[in-house]
Order: C-alpha cells, then structure tokens, then sequence
C-alpha cells in the first residue's frame, strides 16, 4: 500500500489545457514538458507538483488532440497513475504506452480534493480514498504486458533486441 | 447470428482474420499510416526502438501542414529533420509545405480507398470516415511502432448508429449537423466509439460537406466515424486510386449499442460557445456577441465550397474585423483563384494564408490578443487552443464565420443569402 496525494480536476478535461498546442513542435526536453503540465487548467500544479502525486478526475480525461506530450509532461512531473470515470480512447492507449497506469474509477472523485491523500495497492487491486474502498479494474492482457514492459518503446526495444523482424 | 457493424468488418479486414467482433483484440496492419509536423519526434522514438528500417515505406505517408511555412527557426529544424528522414527511408508519399493539410490532401490524392485501414498520428484521423474507410488517429509511439513493425492491436470499438434525414435550410451545413450531435450527446457522447451514419441526408451532402461529419466526431470522442460510400465518392477517386478496393457496408442488422436520430429540416445554424466544442447553442442564441477576428480553414471547413460559401455571404460587402482565410489544400487554393471566389474573398477584405492548419492550434497565422474573440470553422474551441488562454474562440460554419466577420459581432448569414 502507498500514500499518494491528489489533484482533482472535472469532467471534459482536453489536451490543449493539459499541454498547450503551440509547444508541441517546440518544447522536447522532460523538463521543459513537466514545466507546462496543465498550464491553461492549474496554474498551481507545475510548481506544485509531487513525485507520486495522482490525478483524479471526472468523465473523459484527456478529449482532444492525439498529443503524446498531454501524457509525458504529467509523467515527467512524476505523476504515474491517473484515475478517472473515464478517459478519451486516445489519452487511453497513449498513457498505457508511456507506461502510465490510467485507471477507471468511478465515484471517487467526489470524495477527494486536492491535497488529499488517497493509497494505492496495485497487487491487491484497490484504491482507498476517504475511508472507501475501489476496486482497481483489470486490464486486457494485451494491455497488461505493455505497461509491464514499462510502455510500448520497451517492449518493441526487446523485441528488436531478440531479432523479431516483426 | 447478427451482422457486423462497419467497424467489425473493416478491422477484421484489416487483421486479416475472417471475423470480429467488438471487444476482441486484434493486430491490425493498416493499409495506410501517416504523420505530418510531428515526424521528426516520431522519428526520435522509432530511432529508440532499435528496427534496422521503416517496414513498409510504401505505406507512409507525410505532410508538413501544422505550421507552415516554418515560422521560427525551430520549427524550421523540425521540417528539416522531417525532409532528411524521407529520404533515408525512401518515403515516397510526401507532401510539401503548402501542399495542403494531411486529411485533405490524402483524400485528394486517393492514397487511401474505401474498406480500407487508415491510422493517423492525429486525433482528426476519423476524417476518412468520408469515403467509408476506417481512420483513427494514434500517438506518436503508436506511430513508431507502426513504422518498425507495420502493425498495432486496436480493441474493436462498440459502434454507434447515428440516423440522419430531411433536407438542410439554406445557410445550414453538416458543420451544424455535427455541432448538434455533439451538443445533444456531449463531448464523451461517442466515446471509444465507431460512429456509423446513416440515412438518406448523407448521398444528398457534398463530398465537401460529407467529410466535416466524420472530421468532427473526433470532438465526440469516437474511434473512427463512417459514412456508407456511394457513386460519387467512388467517382472522386477514380482518376488517382492506384489499386483496386471493396467498399464496406454494415449489416442491416448490425449490433449498435447506441441510436442518436436527428432530422435536420428545423435545423438552424449552430455556436459551439467558449470553451467545448459540446457547449453547442443555436446561433439566435448567440447573435450579437462581438467578435474581433473570424477565420475560415482547417481540415473541418477549409475545403472549397467553404470558401465559396464564405464567398456568397461576402460578395459585393466588406467585412468589419479581420478576417482569415487558409484554404486546407493547394488543389482549395487553385479552384477559388479559378472560380473567381478568391477574389470575392481578397475584395471583402480577407487576409488569404499558405494552406495548412493556419492558427488552429495556435501556432502562428492568426493568434488572438488576450480578450479577443475569435469566430472560427474550425474544430476546438479549447481555452488556449489557438495560443492565447484568454482569448474565446466560437465554431460555426463558413456562412455564420463569414456574416460575422462583416458585423464584427456574431451574425446570422441567411439575410446575405436572399
């Protein structure tokens, strides 16, 4: 079980206030990135941010752009797991492939704000926030070995490595 | 047994395996992949990976549309890092600065057909939903893999069935149709969705018009959208299609888990107010909010009769703000300078761009000042989308932008159109 401390934030919550547009071809270096991390929504949070801080938020997290950089500036900010009632298909699959865990959670949001402390037990498969226990949902095994490879760059780097052509 | 919905079909296809079903899990190998400004990261990430080669060259396609011509020294980096790697992989689907935005040049150029897979590293994939092919759009790494390996699992979406009927009123377009969809079922109203239309509305649009349909449901959150092809998508890509294709048409009793019905004949025009593309009012409702600039383009309304809808609003008057025009292709560019709608457009007092996506997302070409609205064709209306977090930005189609910008104020086209 791990301790984690939140940020929470509403519904519809779009890439272009997670990580504005005009950066996407000129910002590259993970500080850079983690530096503007919801610059338009929390001016707070780039300063603010912990290591092992956790987002929670509400229905379709990450709606937009395909923008890569909306998962990769909160995970060189040191976030690793986002909780939502439901995230955007796109925002989905590319948290899963930087290794982000994103996890389907609802009803949580209601009983935390930000600064809470929520904990995590991912070999158990629970999150407990307010005194309340969520179960963690399970992922296709597809899924599941991406994010145990460390995200989709790792896992074709052994794959390469071994010599598989394909 | 039940039918297949489009999206089982073309995935299946796609895969290579004789059936599935939504919810199964499948390696897909798309017939086409395509990336535009942003290669030259994807091309970081695919140099991390440690493939000797892009798999199948023959299948990639490149753009530079997002910001161009290159407007700092970094972006200019950018596009030269692009240039250099299309010709170490020997890329032979690449498209110049001005050529055009990726969606619409590759449906101009017919580089993918109907029944077809296209992925797109750009959440506007769901374009070529147009000519009945299934576009989605990927991430970057999702890009990379696919360049090293030709392939990428995809979960088969749940599809939804969206019945549109009945006649548009004149100054009403698909624009309107797609803001009221999104409005009425909201931003997630799609999500993880493939969004198949239907009805006898769709063989009476435009294939210019056709196209914002399935380009907009990405603001819904859907997989990919479709339309059921017809003589005159097949007709339009007969002169460039360099193979044959099987066009794909749901079962009649394909599962859907969702039906949204609208028919548009008491449609009006429609806003999407600051700052979702799902706060969708009728525009009576908006009519009178002072707007500083308008602008028309983008892969969602940038297309021909875009402008010369504009055009018709615009003819013999002047516009009041400032208005910005970006053709979303050379071949947009070359019929308007032709049919005479260009000049209309320069005479009204428009400011005419390289095509491209212009200041859609905020790059360049058209940045609002902090507190000046903006009335656009485009597709997001997000707080900061086109580079000023202050700045309200307004959707609407090319006749409402095109009114407005002759009041300066929100307007409503139908009196110009008499």
């Amino acid at each position: 079980m791990t301790r984690h401390r939140v940020w929470v934030y509403g519904d519809d919550v779009n890439t272009d206030v997670i990580f504005p547009g005009k950066y996407t071809y000129t910002l590259k270096t993970p500080a850079e990135l983690a530096a503007h991390a919801l610059e338009d929504l929390d001016p707070a949070f780039a300063a603010g941010v912990r290591p092992g801080d956790i987002i929670v938020a509400g229905r379709n997290w990450g709606c937009g752009s395909s923008r890569e950089q909306a998962v990769t500036a909160l995970k060189h900010a040191g976030v690793n797991i986002l909780i939502a009632e439901s995230f955007s298909g796109l925002y989905f699959r590319n948290c899963i492939n930087q290794g982000v865990l994103p996890l389907v959670i609802a009803g949580l949001r209601n009983l935390v704000q930000t600064g809470d402390e929520i904990e995590v037990d991912l070999e158990a498969g629970i999150v407990v926030a307010a005194g309340q226990q969520f179960a963690v949902p399970t992922l296709s095994p597809s899924v599941r070995a991406i994010l145990d490879a460390g995200g989709l760059v790792p896992m074709l780097q052994a794959r390469f490595a071994a010599g598989a052509s394909s | 047994m039940t039918g297949y919905t489009f999206a089982e079909k073309a995935l299946a296809r796609a895969a290579g395996v004789s059936g599935a079903r939504a919810g199964d899990i499948l390696d897909v190998m798309p017939d086409v992949v395509f990336s535009h400004d942003n290669s030259a990261a994807i091309r970081r990430i695919f140099e991390k990976i440690g493939a000797p080669r892009i798999r199948y060259p023959e299948r990639v396609a490149i753009t530079l549309d997002h910001a161009v011509p290159a407007p700092t020294t970094q972006h200019a980096q950018n596009h030269a890092e692009i240039r250099e790697w299309v010709c170490l992989q020997g890329i032979r689907h690449f498209f110049e600065v001005g050529r055009g935005i990726c969606h619409q040049v590759l449906s101009e150029e017919a580089i993918v057909l109907p029944g077809e897979t296209i992925l797109g590293a750009d959440s506007h994939s769901t374009h070529f939903g147009w000519m009945g092919a299934f576009g989605m759009g990927v991430g970057r790494t999702e890009m990379a893999a696919l360049w090293a390996t030709g392939q990428l699992w995809l979960r088969v979406p749940e599809a939804m069935r969206v019945i549109l009927t009945g006649h548009l009123q004149p100054g009403v377009t698909a624009k309107d149709v797609a803001l009221r969809i999104i409005g009425d079922r909201g931003a997630d109203g799609g999500q993880y969705r493939s969004v198949e239309f239907h009805g006898d509305l769709i063989s009476r649009l435009s294939l210019d018009e056709r196209a914002v349909l399935p380009n907009m449901m990405a603001e819904f959150g859907a997989m990919n959208a479709y339309l059921p092809p017809d003589d005159l998508v097949f007709a339009a890509l007969e002169a460039k299609r360099a193979r044959d294709y099987t066009p794909l048409y749901p079962d009649d009793d394909a599962v859907y888990s969702d039906i949204y019905a609208l028919d548009v004949s008491v449609l009006e025009p429609q806003i999407a107010l600051p700052h979702s593309p799902a706060n969708v009012v009728p525009l009576s409702d908006a009519a009178g909010q002072p707007v500083q600039q308008a602008f028309i383009g983008t892969c969602t309304n940038g297309r021909y009769e875009d402008l010369e809808a504009a055009a018709r609003v615009l003819a013999g008057r002047r516009v009041r703000c400032r208005l910005v025009v970006i053709p979303a292709s050379a071949e947009v560019l070359r019929r308007a300078a032709e049919s005479g709608v260009l000049s209309t457009l320069i005479e009204a007092g428009a400011a005419i761009g390289t095509p491209g996506c212009g200041p859609c997302m905020g790059n360049h070409m058209g940045i609002p000042a902090p507190q000046e609205a903006t009335i656009s064709t485009a597709n997001r209306n997000f707080r900061g989308r086109m580079g000023t977090a202050d700045a309200p930005i307004y959707l609407a189609n090319p006749y409402v932008v095109a009114a407005s910008a002759i009041r300066g104020a929100i307007a409503d086209p139908r009196e110009y159109l008499q």
